[in-house]
């Protein structure tokens, strides 16, 4: 009886001196916080719903479990349903912000004035391709064209050949893989063609293009990777997050001051600083001016209300965004983005500025 | 069946005082109710469709299922949205299919009910049954990873014998570099069907009474001349409803496709070039469209609709037209 008693007293004072021991923890570090001036992200709670473009998407992720860690009370969730669902969702009202590769139309049910455009990465998009016996191939962007419209159907074409000179091309057939699903990948890829090869380009530009008979179609940039990759003498347009995790050799593409360039984020930094920037933060990284400059360069932005009526959630998703915008930018190099160059991260953080609540 | 139902509330009604004439005429509304909710159901996804699909049908008019074109985002003009490819798609894979799953489930089917022993027998239909409930995702996935990329050599064989010749070198063209072509989604849809028909026909052959056999038995007839002289006209109509439950889903099949047929827009003779069929594109497009477009990809939907209910109406036709002959024959 004793005994027990004794152990029982014994497990309350420990509790207590736990306890007391976590409240001055607790007291320490929310002061620690304050003394540094940033917002406090570990007091944030709250749930943010998001969905959007599934470019971006290793990228947010990414962002989202290291916010977490930050805001353990706050629940941040990412849904890669592509940008036309994510605009159509955002306009509805389903979700807190958005993401989207491409600009928002009348036709996607967003009020226009009702949003903001927050820039947050770049990333490059690859023309991969599968040549056995070639490891280094430059293209121009109008042969680019030729070839995605299979003019150019023969790996020997002389376009082809006049633009990698001292290269033995093989005698295949081309294999032309493309997204059969909609995608803010093909957009941006074809209105690359469309802005640097008008001439030779006929397909217009848009989520959705009619690709020629010939061709084949894949679910998502993984689909069109695994095309590439099961063909010998396969060509298509992967994101480089994607491209680098199938192993796909890359072309070097001819910019608009004539350089060939490798599609690696440095690149695509370099395409961003090319980029004309309007005042709504949009901005065209695609066929950018700059020797170093990678021209198949994608823009990507998050969607934010410019009001929001509950005042916890517009607090929620400034943080959010201010999150992304400053110690997320650290992690983009990780998953293969490009991270903003800081003129540009600058407007973007006082676009946060302009969110009413 | 219908006499002892009708035979049955007598007896109550003698003893309960009318308790069993309640209870048969809610049996009767309830079962005209669910046969009345079916048609509701069919007449209310049709109307409704329709509806969702009206602006580009207004548009384009019967030009939807003439124009070959599908173009979301043209260069100059408007969008153009014609469902003749995908219908030529849908119409060709299943067609593949059907050509390869019927012959083999008929030929499974009979093997079962008249030639196997009975200790083989019960195995086989567990297995075939067991090949039914494989997700349709699976049989996708395998087709991409495994199956197109080993068909490609056959397709390129198929294609140096046959290539020269006039017609077949048409059909037996060039094949893509990946295989995902009209052939290889044939070949996936034949083995999903399969099953399915093969278990129907199974149970169809079986009602054969053992009357007829003998019959056909007694008078000299081999086994051969058992199965088509007294096997199949008694179960023709069975027979072609297995078929159809089977073209049914092959129309109707959408991820495995999407994931081997290629995803091209494309008319061809050539089985071993890339298509897409209506149900296809419909789960490629689907969630990235907007508007108009979110109309056409409706529309092709009640096109697959009405191709179907065509397709089984047109079955019907055959069925009692050759139960007639038989019938004829018979008398």
């Amino acid at each position: 009886m004793n005994r027990k008693l004794l152990s029982r007293l014994l497990l309350v004072g420990v509790a207590l001196a736990m306890l007391a021991g976590c409240g001055g923890g607790n007291g320490g570090t929310s002061g620690n916080n304050n003394q540094s001036g940033g917002s406090d992200l570990s007091n944030l709670s709250g749930e943010l719903k998001a969905s959007g473009a599934s470019f971006p998407d290793a990228y947010y992720q990414e962002v989202v479990s290291a916010f977490k860690e930050k805001a353990p009370n706050a629940n941040v969730t990412y849904n890669a349903v592509g940008s036309g669902t994510g605009k159509k969702e955002f306009g509805q009202g389903l979700t807190d912000f958005a993401g989207s590769d491409s600009l928002v139309k009348d036709s996607d049910g967003v009020a226009a004035g009702s949003f903001l455009y927050v820039p947050t990465v770049a990333a490059p998009i690859t023309v991969s391709y599968n040549l056995s016996g070639v490891d280094k191939l430059q293209l121009s962007a109008d042969t680019v064209a030729k070839i995605f419209q299979t003019d150019i159907k023969k790996w020997n074409d002389p376009a082809i050949a006049a633009d990698n000179p001292g290269v033995t091309l093989p005698d295949k057939d081309i294999t032309v893989a493309h997204r059969s699903d909609g995608s803010g990948t093909t957009n941006n890829f074809t209105r690359f063609l469309k802005a640097a090869a008008p001439s030779s380009w006929k397909l217009g530009s848009g989520d959705t293009v009619a690709w020629p008979s010939g061709t084949q179609g894949g679910e998502k940039n993984t689909g069109v990777a695994q095309i590439i990759q099961q063909s010998d003498g396969g060509i298509g347009y992967v994101d480089l997050s994607d491209a680098t995790e199938s192993k796909l050799a890359f072309a070097s593409i001819k910019n608009k001051d004539g350089q060939f360039v490798q599609p690696t984020l440095e690149a695509a930094a370099a395409a961003l600083e090319g980029a004309e920037l309007a005042d709504d933060l949009t901005y065209n990284p695609l066929n950018a001016a700059g020797a170093a400059s990678y021209p198949i360069t994608s823009p990507t932005y998050l969607l934010i209300k410019s009001r929001y009526d509950d005042p916890t959630k517009a607090t929620l998703v400034k943080a959010f965004v201010r999150y992304v915008l400053t110690d997320g930018q650290a992690l983009a190099k990780e998953v293969n983005f490009a991270a903003l160059p800081s003129s540009l991260q600058q407007k973007a953080l006082a676009q946060l500025d302009k969110v009413q609540s | 069946m219908t006499t002892q139902t009708t035979q049955e509330p007598e007896q109550p009604a003698l003893t309960g005082g009318g308790g069993g004439v309640r209870a048969e005429r809610l049996f009767s509304l309830w079962t005209l109710a669910t046969g009345l909710l079916v048609l509701a159901i069919l007449a209310l996804i049709l109307i409704t469709t329709t509806n969702e699909a009206w602006p580009v049908l207004r548009a384009g008019g019967f030009r939807f299922i003439t124009e070959r074109t599908w173009d979301p985002n043209p260069q100059t003009g408007d969008a153009v949205f014609g469902a003749l490819s995908f219908m030529y798609g849908t119409a060709v894979s299943s067609l593949i299919a059907l050509l390869i799953a019927v012959p083999i489930s008929v030929g499974i089917a009979l093997f079962l009910t008249e030639l196997a022993p009975r200790r083989l027998g019960a195995p086989a239909v567990t297995i075939i049954d067991l090949l039914a409930s494989v997700p349709s995702v699976v049989f996708g996935l395998w087709g991409v990873l495994v199956v197109a990329p080993a068909l490609v050599h056959v397709y390129r064989w198929l294609n140096d014998v046959l290539g020269g010749i006039p017609l077949l070198g048409d059909v037996f063209g060039v094949p893509v570099g990946t295989g995902r072509s009209f052939m290889t989604a044939g070949v996936i849809l034949a083995i999903m069907i399969t099953p399915i028909i093969t278990s129907i026909s199974r149970e169809v052959l079986s009602t054969v009474p053992q009357a007829n056999k003998d019959a056909a038995y007694a008078v000299g007839a081999t086994h051969w001349e058992m199965i088509t002289g007294a096997v199949f006209p008694h179960s023709f109509a069975g027979l072609v409803g297995a078929v159809m439950l089977g073209l049914g889903r092959a129309m109707g099949e959408t991820i495995a496709v999407a994931l081997v047929i290629g995803g091209a827009t494309a008319i061809t003779p050539n089985i071993f070039a890339g298509g897409n069929t209506m149900a296809a594109i419909i789960v490629q497009q689907f969630g990235e469209s907007t508007g108009l477009f979110t109309a056409a990809l409706i529309g092709l939907g009640v096109v697959l609709f009405a191709m179907t209910i065509v397709v089984n109406l047109a079955a019907r036709v055959v069925v009692n037209r050759a139960e007639l002959r038989m019938r004829g024959a018979a008398g």
